[in-house]
């Protein structure tokens, strides 16, 4: 019998700083060589199960611990938070925060400085990692220099350098793109079987970390274990919905064209799933779903007319760009980091002039108006809402623009209540900001803008680093505010599902110019376009080409629309 | 572009280059304490114009440092101005004697050689320890600040400390744009067509969220320092340290020397003033 290399014993902890449990007699074992997940919505536990393993629980977060916690022989409450590292090594949420030294090499060797290691045990060590993590070439550049995929392989450089057991990841896709978030699932399942490693992830997106062919998936909510099972025995379940968690769509749509999930072989994957029946059912749903197409009236909003711009002698970042944007559309913008994403949005709030084109404005020429008077037209909303927020209550910050353009504290009263009402804050009117979720928070600055009464919004990443329940709750905010007001929004993401649910059109943007501009589903079943924009495939384009659909994007509009419908 | 605040490293091969960070912070620390008790105009003279040798030979362009220079003369000149306007007597006061230029002895306001002589003192001392600093500044690799301040006797952790700042400093200016940004689109004006108040309301809408932001930060970063070990030990190894060579032992040889001569100077002039005025 082989001992577990974790193990909690009816382990429950409360924060000192909360009135409950945060986790609630957890009975758990992890054994050597295992690679699980740990799920879960929000405020289900996970990242403090997370906090307990790695020993930053009770050293960094001061709580009452009751039960026990043994890693690797050692009971986490008795051993120092220095003694536990080197069994497990943490890879953080934000590998950008991780990120301590000036350059990749001296981040590497961190834990070595610290324990005294000689200069020249340190080059070996960092030069064996970089090769093993493809870093070679980045040695010497600082994080500044390097993509948020290279620093996540910075980070677990950092720590496999220690030859620690147990690799600790806290939501390791929450600040990639699609497609490093695929490659990093990827080199996790190659890293844990070359060096023998026990991989814990601790992630909500479970779609994507089944790349990493996990062995377990454990489900948490309310600080307790409701699932702790193989991944094949929980997804046939069709549990996870009710926990808050999103099921891989692969499954769903499959559910939806009348397969029983408990009668396929191997699905685990899209591309491995199988059972005699898929293909025909898929086909003959796919002919009998229906597409709406709605026939709305298009007046031109926002028109971009051949706009060039260049940071000071640079090169073109944005190169002979056109767009036009119809009132009412949700779109969302896509593309690789540095591809022109938020120089675009900066030239049209009028942050940075172009040097050459036009921007037009419900037929107006922008090219006069101030930042100020831009902002009464068009509203920009930051992905972090704590980057947004300068005030001390929710009356107060949604206020604010308000009580700049100088009218009547009346007028501001009933304008601000009527926008708190829309957004449902108007309970929490009094409350100060702190005691707010991530959730409410941005609310609070989406609010903030809707008082402004602009004609369109931009957000940039609305629904980043939030789990199924949240993401669903913003956007169905978003998407009925939008609707009552008649806004137009233009959202920037790598959330694919977020494309596809939310927005009817998808630009893609690449080296300064639109490469694409259609429906969602057909830039998602564009393999170049994907490669091109730092996406990656999704599990319904695989499964449209494995069984032989005759158009994928056909397939994958209607599952999305009859998705939509189910809501 | 974010490495560089005002003066920032600059990678060439010369033999300044070569020397290790903290040969050059030793130099640097202890001819500034010899040249801020000295008053030998002579030996002041001397390091000065072996400070600008040393600044010449590690080829650092006036352009890399104009702004900085700028605003050390600046500095200087004010400085030395409000020293005369302060004491006026103060240099026949210290040399006991007075050959008059303009006015006599007895006013407030009168000029003397002294006078001047100390004064000049005053601007070599300002002067001389500048190319050095930037020496050091533009010819050490960031990464090896922290290893040198260490190596000199500062605690690693105070060290490490420098390092953190010069690896965060670009992040908070990013926040800071960001920020700033989205403040400007609801409305708050900080360009400046906007009048003092207005713009003072404005920066504090982009302070207070900064803060809040690089809180956050801070005690991420401190979580990831700990998690890796940061503190565990009385001391710690620099990947960036470099090894002592033979130029630095020559570095130190001649160091020492300067700091040795400045000293026996002391005892020849009897004091911390050479005294031409005898």
């Amino acid at each position: 019998m082989v001992e577990p290399l974790i193990s909690f014993k009816d382990f429950s902890f409360k924060y000192d700083s909360q009135a409950e449990d945060t986790l609630k007699h957890i009975n758990l074992d992890i054994y050597p060589g295992e690679k699980v997940l740990i799920a879960g919505a929000s405020g289900s536990g996970k990242s403090t199960l997370g906090r307990v393993i790695n020993g930053l629980i009770p050293h960094a977060y001061p709580g009452t611990i009751s039960g026990s916690c043994v890693v690797n022989g050692k009971e986490v409450a008795d051993s120092s938070l220095f003694d536990l590292s080197f069994d497990v090594g943490t890879v953080l949420q934000d590998p950008d925060s991780q990120f301590v030294g000036l350059t990749v090499a001296e981040d590497m060797a961190f834990s070595l400085e610290n324990d005294q290691v000689s200069q020249a045990e340190m080059k070996k060590a960092v030069s064996k990692w970089a090769k093993t993590l493809q870093l070679n070439e980045l040695l010497k550049n600082s994080p500044q220099e390097i993509s948020g995929g290279q620093k996540q392989r910075v980070a677990m450089g950092g720590v496999l350098i220690d030859e620690s057991q147990v690799l600790l990841f806290d939501e390791p896709l929450a600040s990639l793109d699609p497609a490093a978030g695929l490659a990093s699932m990827k080199l996790i399942d190659e890293l844990a079987t070359k060096q023998s490693l026990t991989v814990v992830l601790i992630e909500h997106r479970i779609e994507e970390v089944l790349h990493a062919n996990i062995d377990r998936l454990v489900v948490l909510r309310d600080g307790e274990i409701v699932a702790n099972d193989s991944p094949n025995a929980i997804l046939e379940s069709e549990e996870l919905v009710g926990l808050g968690l999103r099921e891989p769509l692969y499954l769903s749509v499959l559910r939806r064209a009348g397969i029983a999930i408990t009668d396929c072989q191997q699905i685990g994957h899209a591309e491995t799933i199988t059972n005699p029946a898929i293909a025909e059912s898929l086909k003959s749903w796919t002919k009998g779903a229906k597409l709406t197409y709605a026939d709305k009236k298009m007046t031109n909003l926002l028109e971009l007319r051949d706009i060039k711009f260049a940071y000071g002698a640079g090169k073109n970042v944005i190169d002979g760009l056109n767009l036009i944007v119809h009132q009412g559309e949700i779109i969302s913008l896509v593309g690789q980091n540095g591809t022109g994403k938020s120089t675009l949005s900066n030239l049209v709030t009028g942050f940075l002039t172009p040097d050459s084109g036009k921007i037009l404005f419900a037929g107006e020429d922008m090219a006069d108006l101030s930042v100020k008077e831009r902002s009464e037209k068009i509203g920009y909303i930051l992905q972090d809402p704590n980057q947004m927020i300068s005030k001390t209550t929710v009356f107060e910050e949604v206020s604010s623009g308000l009580v700049l353009r100088e009218i009547s504290n009346e007028e501001i009263q009933t304008q601000v209540n009527e926008v708190l009402k829309i957004c449902g804050l108007y309970e929490m009117r009094h409350w100060p900001i702190s005691a707010l979720s991530f959730g409410q928070k941005k609310r609070v600055t989406i609010a903030a803008i809707l008082v402004l009464d602009p004609k369109m919004l931009i957000l940039d990443e609305p629904t980043a680093g939030q789990d199924f329940r949240h993401y669903t709750e913003i956007m169905s905010f978003l998407e009925k505010v939008c609707a009552e007001k008649d806004l137009t929004v233009i959202l920037i993401t790598h959330d694919m599902h977020l494309m596809l649910e939310y927005t009817t059109r998808t630009i893609v943007l690449d080296a300064g110019h639109v490469i694409m501009d259609d429906t969602p589903a057909k830039v998602l079943t564009s393999d170049n376009i994907l490669q091109r924009a730092s996406l990656a495939k999704t599990s319904l384009y695989t499964l449209a080409s494995r069984f032989g659909l005759p158009s994928a994007d056909d397939f994958v509009a209607k599952f999305i629309e009859s998705e939509r419908r189910m809501r | 572009m974010s490495k560089n605040l005002f003066v920032g490293y600059n990678e060439r091969d010369t033999f300044m280059h070569r020397l290790s960070g903290s040969t050059k912070l030793i130099g640097f620390v202890s001819l500034s304490i010899i040249g801020m008790v000295t008053f030998d105009t002579r030996f002041l003279l001397g390091i000065f114009l072996f400070s600008i040798i040393l600044f010449w030979k590690s080829q650092i362009k006036l352009s890399e440092i104009s702004f900085i220079l700028k605003v050390i003369i600046a500095f200087a000149a004010f400085n030395i101005f409000l020293v005369y306007v302060f004491s006026p007597g103060y240099g026949i006061s210290i040399y006991g004697s007075h050959h008059m230029i303009l006015g006599n002895p007895n006013q407030f306001f009168n000029l003397s050689w002294e006078e001047l002589l100390y004064l000049f003192n005053v601007l070599l001392k300002y002067t001389f320890a500048v190319p050095l600093a930037l020496i050091f500044l533009l010819t050490t690799e960031p990464s090896e600040f922290a290893a040198s301040l260490n190596k000199i006797g500062v605690s690693y952790r105070i060290s490490y400390s420098v390092e953190i700042t010069l690896r965060y400093i670009p992040d908070v200016q990013r926040d800071y744009r960001t920020i700033s940004l989205a403040q400007q689109a609801r409305g708050y004006e900080i360009s400046k067509k906007a009048n003092l108040i207005t713009r003072a309301k404005g920066a504090v809408q982009i302070i207070l969220p900064l803060i809040f932001t690089s809180l956050d930060r801070i005690e991420t970063v401190s979580q990831a320092m700990s998690l890796r070990r940061f503190g565990r030990h009385n001391k710690r190894t620099w990947y960036m340290a470099r090894r002592f060579k033979m130029a630095d032992y020559l570095a130190f040889f001649v160091i020492f020397l300067i700091v040795i001569v400045g000293v026996l100077l002391f005892k020849v002039n009897n004091g911390r003033f050479w005294n031409p005025f005898n």
